[in-house]
């Protein structure tokens, strides 16, 4: 296949960035969208030119580093999978392909196509977890029943791998179903119902202090993550922050 | 922290967006219930209503709540916007958004102002003559046997007021009241003949089909609103819950569909039918 790349290019934070087009020339159907921007680098570094800055790691579709917003949508064309995981084979001969960073005022871009995604950490760190004693007594964890029907749905949420394609997606950058498969995965827990007000008040207080957007239900998010992740997660949240608040 | 978190957070807005949203539905299926006695009742009816609705002390409460609820809705969905916007300084060359959520969620915003447009525009034309403005008395004809009909006021206290009397100065109206003329004692009280002002609103030569085509797209426009607003407004809650989806489904079609629909037979058939 030959494409057309239209790839944004920003040397640094501060810089202003641009779009930048590209031919490629001979592309398998069988490559991964990553291994063909790896492709798309060797030719730039062979020309002598400054390759572009993406992110990735486990190229498995479990780590969520890889990002990119592709044709206008947030991992690309497909559904379920991350951009690791997104295949030439979705394209055809002579396509034009948009590549572009995840975009929001709170994931600013550090180069290229690279963001940074510190914010997703600031809010785990806010509310994320729960409390518990690992000084050697720790107890045994099937000690503690969970009805089946509560395990499943805790994780279907834990399978967030806090990717931000939400985030890119969302008209509005909000981050809502990040922080609603967050909060849900505890919540529904007995081991995560001690800090249940707690942490949704505090998790929400730091999603609006970094400056995300507000949810206005278009759903997008849930289409375009990777994982699946419901909306039913952001009512849960939207009940649990009532109750909270009302307590 | 929980006082202000109610009042200031995103997750807040959410919660008054949706409250006041919903009431606003109530609001229609009330509204739509009276304006449907422009087609399924007479000029009386529709102008009893119309009273009853002015004066009526639940209604009052309940109309200022309305008023409240517009204002809260419509300035707390313009902030939310203004701050959506400013959540991604730097927009996408290229978005397929269409892929993965629908023209009205994206548009909510513009809907609703429009939205605010139209009401404003609607309160001008009927709510503002209704409540400030010298308004025509519903007059109706009674007939008699054997005798030329005859042309009296229709009153709340069932008096039969001629019209030639009081064109002969036997009786005086002041605002919607008859008095012995002279005095000040209160003979009846007449009706407002909003029916009249209504049907000459969308029959007027010049105008009538302007207003009914803009009063329609309108009622296009409530219908995009509606179709994502009501089911999001239970989301925004909370309420989620495949047990539940499907009845809030079936009520969203009724709210977004059907609703405005009716509403929008009532101008088509002045114009048209009348
Ligand atoms: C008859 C009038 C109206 C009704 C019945 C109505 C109803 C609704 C409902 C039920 C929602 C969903 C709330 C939620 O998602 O939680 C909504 C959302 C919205 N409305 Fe209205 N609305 C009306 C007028 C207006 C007006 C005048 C504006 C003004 C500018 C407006 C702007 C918005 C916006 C921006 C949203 C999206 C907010 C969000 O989803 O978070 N609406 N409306
Ligand atoms: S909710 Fe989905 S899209 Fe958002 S961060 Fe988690 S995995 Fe990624
Ligand atoms: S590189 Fe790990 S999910 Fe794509």
């Amino acid at each position: 296949m030959n494409l057309t790349l239209k790839i944004w290019r920003q040397s640094n934070a501060k810089e202003q960035g641009k779009m930048v087009d590209y031919k490629i020339a001979n592309v398998s159907p069988d490559m991964s969208f990553l291994e063909m921007l790896d492709v798309l680098n060797n030719e730039l570094i062979e020309k002598g030119d400054d390759p572009v800055a993406f992110d990735h790691d486990c190229r498995e579709g479990i780590c969520g580093m890889c990002s990119l917003f592709i044709n206008g949508e947030a991992h690309g064309p497909d559904r379920g999978i991350t951009t690791c995981q997104l295949h030439m084979r979705k394209f055809k001969d002579g396509d034009t392909i948009y590549i572009e960073p995840f975009r929001a005022k709170a994931f600013p871009v550090i180069k290229d196509l690279v963001v940074d995604r510190t914010a997703f950490d600031k809010i785990q760190h806010a509310g994320g977890f729960i409390s518990v004693n690992t000084s050697g007594n720790t107890q045994d964890a099937n000690a503690i029943p969970v009805p089946k029907h509560d395990a499943d749905r805790a994780f279907d949420a834990a399978t967030c791998i806090g990717c931000g394609a939400c985030v890119a997606t969302c008209k509005n950058s909000s981050a809502m179903l990040f922080v609603s498969a967050k909060v849900s995965q505890f919540a529904l827990l007995p081991q995560g119902k001690v800090e249940a007000a707690d942490r949704v008040l505090n998790m929400v207080a730091e999603m609006d202090a970094l400056g995300f957007g507000n949810c206005t239900n278009t759903g997008a998010c849930e289409v375009e993550c990777p994982k699946g992740i419901s909306l039913e997660n952001i009512a849960r949240m939207n009940r649990e922050y009532l109750k909270a608040s009302l307590k | 922290m929980a006082k202000s978190a109610l009042l200031k957070s995103s997750l807040a807005k959410k919660y008054w967006m949706a409250l006041t949203g919903l009431f606003l539905c109530l609001f229609l299926v009330g509204h739509l219930a009276g304006n449907l006695q422009l087609i399924f009742g007479d000029a009386s009816a529709f102008n009893e209503y119309a009273l009853f609705m002015t004066t009526n002390p639940a209604v009052k409460v309940l109309s200022y709540v309305t008023y409240i609820s517009i204002l809260f809705h419509a300035i707390d969905g313009i902030v939310l916007t203004i701050q959506n916007k400013k959540a991604r300084p730097i927009g996408y060359a290229k978005n397929n958004a269409a892929a993965n959520s629908s023209f009205s969620s994206r548009n909510m915003a513009i809907l609703g102002t429009l939205l605010l447009v139209f009401i404003v525009t609607h309160m001008a034309n009927f709510w503002a003559k209704m409540h400030f403005a010298e308004m025509p008395l519903q007059k109706v004809e009674v007939k008699v046997e054997g005798q030329e009909p005859v042309l009296i006021y229709k009153t709340v206290q069932q008096q039969a007021i001629p019209v030639n009397a009081v064109e002969m100065g036997q009786l005086e109206v002041k605002g919607t009241q008859f008095f012995q003329p002279g005095t000040d004692l209160k003979v009846a009280d007449g009706y407002k003949d909003l029916h009249k002002i209504t049907v000459e609103f969308f029959k007027n030569e010049k105008t009538g089909l302007i207003a009914t085509i803009a009063y329609v797209l309108a009622m296009v426009v409530l219908g995009f609103h509606l179709s994502h607003g009501f089911g999001s407004a239970f989301q925004s809650l909370g309420v989620n819950n495949p047990k539940y989806r499907g009845c809030i489904k079936g009520l969203s079609f009724i709210i977004a569909y059907v609703i405005p629909a009716l509403f929008a037979i009532i101008p088509v058939y002045i114009h048209f039918f009348k």
